[in-house]
């Protein structure tokens, strides 16, 4: 759950809700004072839109113009409570208005739409215009935690997205009919995504448990 | 070393104004900065000196620690102005899941040069929102500094080395000691965080203290002398890390102590430094340990009301006669 690689520019996954905004804007901030062509991503869920850093952040990122780009995964569900049930508006995009910056709401599920607005919106934070709220509509096929008894949900809603509107699916559908995906093609994807995984579950398995003492390290730079 | 006469505000100044000469990455974040320097005058210079780094934010404190801890992991080292420190409620996930931990839960991947300044304490008439003394919150709070300097000369020290640590630090300023005045060394002057100064030699008693306690310890020492009571005083200057070897080497010579704090007295930093003593120094003790604190209430408005749960210098004296047994 908790991952970062600082190398790569990930500033890391939080375990608070919402706690990523106010860090993505100072992350804006600094590419603003660094003068760089950098943007600053964040990616959050329609629960962590109900949370006052959301408002603060897109507040802020407005009247500053960084170069910062809100990706809202609307997945329908914090934890066990629908977005439908606990959002005032029924696009997550419509709460751009009020900070005054760009929102627009795409089929989360279809990969060249997500492609092309947030490409659009990058463009647009690095001619110096500001942040925009992008808000793909998605859906949380799994429960909030493994093992979840999903009692908020009727099974039928979960088998019906499968069916229609799984994006692996629906752009494997696309490039199938454009020839780009032959069937060795594919078979030769599916064989590399898996051996991956097996590959790092059994590194997983493998690897040692940390020493005790380790518990006591990486809090302060000496320590 | 020349020194020269200034108040703990100029004292700021003079440090930013070296530091941001120094190091480019350095910028402050807060409300209500660029107009009057700050509101207690305490940048005052700073803006014209170095326009586009003193940011005015909105009112959004949640956003404002937040955004000076992204910008100190992508390359900066914000100093974020908190305004009063009461308002560290606004951002308490900022301040202690996010910048106290990032580095811890990432497995130290990145480090985290972040100065969280907060003005505080009481004795202003400003009532209960404008007017605690927060530091043992952040104490407890593993990944933080915690500084809280007294005389202008400490501020000075204390903020450079703040300014140049790569782990967060949130530092403490008495709202009563801006216009304090004292000896500041000229030029670079730092103190590492983790030293206490003893300030006043003494050997009847130790009072440990820090912040605006240092004042009122400093009234009651005089009248000590007058009771023939020689006290040693000690200037904490930072809680974490703490600098406990001073504490133990005056307690092995005076064998008593007295802690004093403004912070409320349940949970406060002395019952740390008492609980500390007694498991490490317990056979140098002639005398509990005893501590002078704010009453375990909220701050009041009312001037009689705020002065009488505020610790005073009748209260050292009296918990140091206690321990001395005169």
């Amino acid at each position: 759950m908790h991952i970062a690689d600082f190398s790569l520019g990930i500033l890391g996954a939080n375990g608070v809700v919402a706690g990523g905004f106010p860090i993505i804007a100072g992350a804006g901030l600094s590419i603003k004072l660094r003068k760089t062509d950098q943007v600053a991503v964040c990616f959050f869920g329609d629960g962590a839109s109900n949370r006052g850093p959301f408002h603060e952040a897109l507040n802020m990122a407005s009247i500053w113009k960084l170069p910062i780009l809100f990706v809202c995964e609307n997945n329908c569900y914090a934890s066990t409570t629908s977005a439908s049930y606990a959002c005032s508006v029924i696009d997550i995009s419509a709460r751009a208005h009020g900070y005054g910056i760009p929102g627009l709401s795409v089929d989360g599920n279809d990969v060249l739409a997500v492609r092309k607005a947030a490409a659009e919106a990058v463009e647009r934070a690095r001619r110096g215009e500001g942040p925009t709220l992008l808000e793909n509509k998605t859906y949380r096929r799994r429960g909030h935690f493994e093992g979840d008894p999903q009692r908020y949900r009727e099974q039928t809603e979960v088998v019906e997205w499968e069916k229609k509107n799984d994006p692996i699916n629906r752009f494997a559908i696309l490039l199938r009919k454009k020839k780009i995906l032959t069937k060795d093609l594919e078979d030769e994807v599916a064989a590399k995504a898996d051996s991956e995984l097996k590959e790092a579950l059994q590194f997983a398995e493998q690897s040692e448990w940390p020493k005790p003492e380790e518990a006591l390290e990486d809090l302060f730079i000496n320590s | 070393m020349s020194e020269r006469i200034m108040s703990c505000s100029a004292a700021i100044a003079e440090a930013l104004t070296g530091e941001m000469s120094r190091d480019e990455r350095i910028f402050i974040i807060g409300e209500d900065l660029v107009y009057h320097g700050g509101i207690f005058g305490q940048f005052k210079g700073l803006p014209e000196k170095f326009p586009g780094r003193i940011i005015d934010t909105p009112i959004s404190e949640t956003c404002i620690v937040g955004s000076g801890l992204g910008a100190a992991l992508t390359g900066m080292r914000p100093l974020i102005d908190l305004h009063f420190a009461d308002f560290v409620t606004c951002a308490m996930d900022e301040i202690a899941n996010q910048s106290a931990k990032i580095r811890y839960m990432f497995g130290g991947q990145v480090k985290v040069p972040l100065v969280i300044w907060a003005p505080d304490g009481a004795g202003l008439g400003a009532a209960a929102h404008h007017s605690q003394s927060l530091e043992s919150w952040f104490v407890h709070t593993p990944g933080l500094k915690v500084v809280v300097p007294s005389e202008p000369a400490d501020v000075k020290g204390l903020l450079t080395a703040s300014l140049r640590e790569d782990d967060p630090v949130v530092f403490f300023q008495h709202k009563k000691l801006f216009a304090k005045e004292g000896p500041v060394p000229e030029g670079e002057y730092v103190i590492p965080l983790g030293t206490a100064a003893v300030k006043r030699q003494g050997k009847d008693v130790t009072l440990l203290t820090y912040g605006s306690g240092y004042y009122l310890t400093v009234e009651a020492v005089k009248e000590l002398a007058g009771l023939g009571i020689e006290a040693e005083v000690i200037d904490l200057r930072t809680l974490k890390p703490l600098d406990f070897k001073t504490i133990a080497e005056s307690l092995k010579k005076t064998y008593r102590a007295v802690v004093i704090h403004e912070a409320c007295l349940t949970g406060g930093f002395g019952a740390e430094l008492v609980a500390r003593i007694s498991s490490e120094l317990f056979d140098y003790l002639d005398a509990p340990v005893l501590r002078v604190a704010t009453k375990d209430v909220p701050i009041p408005f009312s001037p009689p009301l705020e002065k009488f749960v505020l610790p005073s210098v009748e209260d050292v004296v009296k918990a140091v006669r206690q321990v001395t047994y005169r």
